[in-house]
């Protein structure tokens, strides 16, 4: 079983909800999909360990055999290939490693070489089995590293993935192909535009979903009647409460201090794993 | 013109709030939300949209069935797994690049423009506003904040005002990386919790690599004093300034589901703390020089 926890907004308790799940359950995997800002790993007490770089194949030209024809330059969709004339550049950060420039060059001048643009880690910790993908500050492009960290998904176990805010591909990426997206809002106007948003996500991507309303009573009910009218079940609610507030803030998962939680956690994971959430 | 970016690293730190209350409080700014893929910002500010401008990405692939004769070429060299055992174009892994287009043997498939969302210009209560939205599941949401903030110098001129507010995307990727790049200061919002901290290191990390000057703003700074405090020193040995500390208040829901600024919604400590720290970011952006060039387009 594969569940995704996503929510279009950020700071609407993802993380939240990914490790206390992960904590709650059997036999779990958590895999830290924001690779950007990568956070699961705080609420837990292990060592990470490198598992793997995350390469992008990236242009090498070689000048001597380059006779600055362009082809290579019109081809790239990306402007990382600037060919002047008696010189060439590239723009490795532009660059998204499809290949097309190696094969267009008449020449042959130009190989590719691998940039290391993130890394893999591992670990475990209290029965889960971690991994996370960290982007390498002032890369742009996130989702190569979901892809490779995806591939950590072990089957024989019950995975969750905590997806990076938004709309747009990282969070796809990570969506993509689970059996079950969780999706975590508050109860603001912001929480509803942005769970509006990540439904539309959900249903492109056909992935079976259902809501956790997190900090429920800070805002009005304008989220459960959008629920209620478009028939998305409502999975979870947990209210906002200062002690889970103050737990949070030192990293400290709260089902380890509420054993109470740990039972809901496990009930909602088994309404999904029965296929009754639909 | 002057341009500063409102970010966090890590989402739902109060940007859009705070960005929110500096439009109420800015007296000649364009206002711009470059988070496309979650705008918030027109949910407060209730923009008038004046022009519509329909935006498109990257291309993308669109296989002619009646050529293709399912050689598989076009699999074996596309490098995102964008195309299906089917042969059809998985619409969100598809990047645009023009490898199947080159490789097809039958001249079936062709790069098409791809429709991924609209730039809108609008006007609200507190002057112009530069906005869009990226349809859910698209690429290119980095080039479509260059088009936002291209719009806002286009309406700033038009309309003489000499400051750009721009709300940022959370993340340190694309999306961000074009909303910061040639900006004269960064507004970086943090809360004391562990992911706050861990989250603005690495915001911070990207704002020093594309050399844009950041100051540190901490929201809900009471939900945790000792944070509080490992965050102030962190700054402190970091040479940041720390340009203020807004208390946790409901004000910022309350106001948010009337739709009002927090500043126009109540005066008390939450607003007075925002409208101070206003007050101090207009120090750092009257200091920062004049000369911006913008050259975020990923």
């Amino acid at each position: 079983m594969i569940i995704s926890v996503a929510s279009g907004k950020g700071g609407t308790g993802k993380t939240t909800i990914a490790t206390n799940m992960a904590l709650s359950i059997a036999n779990a995997q958590l895999l830290d999909c924001d690779v950007e800002e990568p956070d699961s790993h705080l609420f837990f007490d292990m060592d990470l360990e490198k598992v793997e770089d995350v390469y992008l194949s990236v242009p090498v030209v070689d000048n001597e055999k380059c006779d600055y024809c362009q082809k290579c330059s019109k081809f790239c969709q990306y402007n990382a290939i600037a060919v002047l004339p008696s010189d060439i550049l590239i723009f490795p950060q532009l660059c998204h490693g499809c290949g097309g420039c190696t094969l267009v060059c008449p020449k042959g001048a130009i190989t590719e070489e691998k940039r290391i643009i993130g890394i893999i880690e591992g670990g475990g910790s209290d029965g889960v089995e971690f991994y996370h993908g960290m982007l390498n500050i002032g890369e742009p492009m996130a989702t190569p590293i979901i892809k490779t960290l995806k591939k950590k998904i072990d089957k024989e176990k019950n995975a969750i993935l905590d997806s990076p805010p938004g709309t747009s591909c990282p969070a796809v990426e990570t969506i993509r192909g689970t059996d079950f997206c969780l999706l975590v809002t508050e109860p603001t106007p912001f929480g509803l535009y942005d769970l509006k948003l990540a439904v539309e996500v959900v249903q492109h991507l056909a992935v079976p979903f259902g809501v956790v309303i997190n900090r429920d009573g800070i805002g009005d009910d304008r989220v459960e009647k959008f629920c209620m009218e478009r028939d998305i079940p409502v999975l979870m609610k947990i209210p906002h409460n200062e002690d889970i507030a103050r737990l949070y803030s030192n990293g400290q998962p709260f089902v380890l201090e509420m054993p109470e939680w740990k039972e809901e956690f496990v009930r909602l994971f088994n309404v999904i794993q029965r296929g009754d959430a639909k | 013109m002057k341009q500063l970016t409102i970010i966090s690293g890590k989402g739902g730190t109060g940007k859009t709030t705070i960005t929110a209350a500096f439009a109420s409080l800015a007296e000649n700014a364009v206002l711009a939300d470059c988070d496309v893929d979650a705008p918030d910002l027109h949910l407060i500010l209730k923009p008038d949209i004046k022009e519509t401008v329909e935006f498109s990405g990257l291309k993308i692939a669109a296989i002619d069935k009646e050529k293709c004769i399912d050689c598989g070429k076009c699999t074996d060299y596309c490098r995102f797994e964008a195309i299906d055992e089917d042969f059809n174009v998985v619409n969100e892994r598809c990047e645009g690049c023009g490898v199947c287009e080159y490789v097809c043997p039958f001249n079936a498939i062709h790069l098409v423009d791809r429709k991924s969302g609209f730039a809108y210009l609008s006007e609200t209560r507190f002057g112009p506003m530069s906005h869009a939205v990226l349809n859910t599941a698209e690429e290119a949401s980095g080039k479509l904040i260059t088009l936002v903030r291209n719009n806002a110098r286009v309406l700033a001129n038009k309309s003489n005002k000499d400051l750009i507010i721009i709300d940022g995307p959370p993340g340190i990727g694309c999306p961000v990386i074009s909303a910061i790049s040639g900006v004269n200061l960064v507004l970086i919002v943090t809360e004391p919790t562990l992911s706050g901290i861990h989250d603005m290191e690495r915001i911070l990390g990207v704002a020093s690599h594309f050399k844009v000057p950041a100051v540190v703003c901490i929201n809900k700074f009471d939900i945790n004093p000792g944070n509080t405090r490992l965050i102030e020193k962190y700054c402190a040995e970091n040479g940041l300034d720390v340009v203020g500390r807004i208390p946790y208040d409901e004000t910022a829901t309350m106001a948010m589901i009337q739709e009002m600024t927090v500043v126009e919604f109540s005066e008390n400590e939450f607003s007075n703390n925002v409208k101070k720290i206003w007050e101090n970011i207009n120090y750092y952006t009257g200091k920062c020089s004049e000369n911006v060039t913008i050259n975020g387009d990923y």
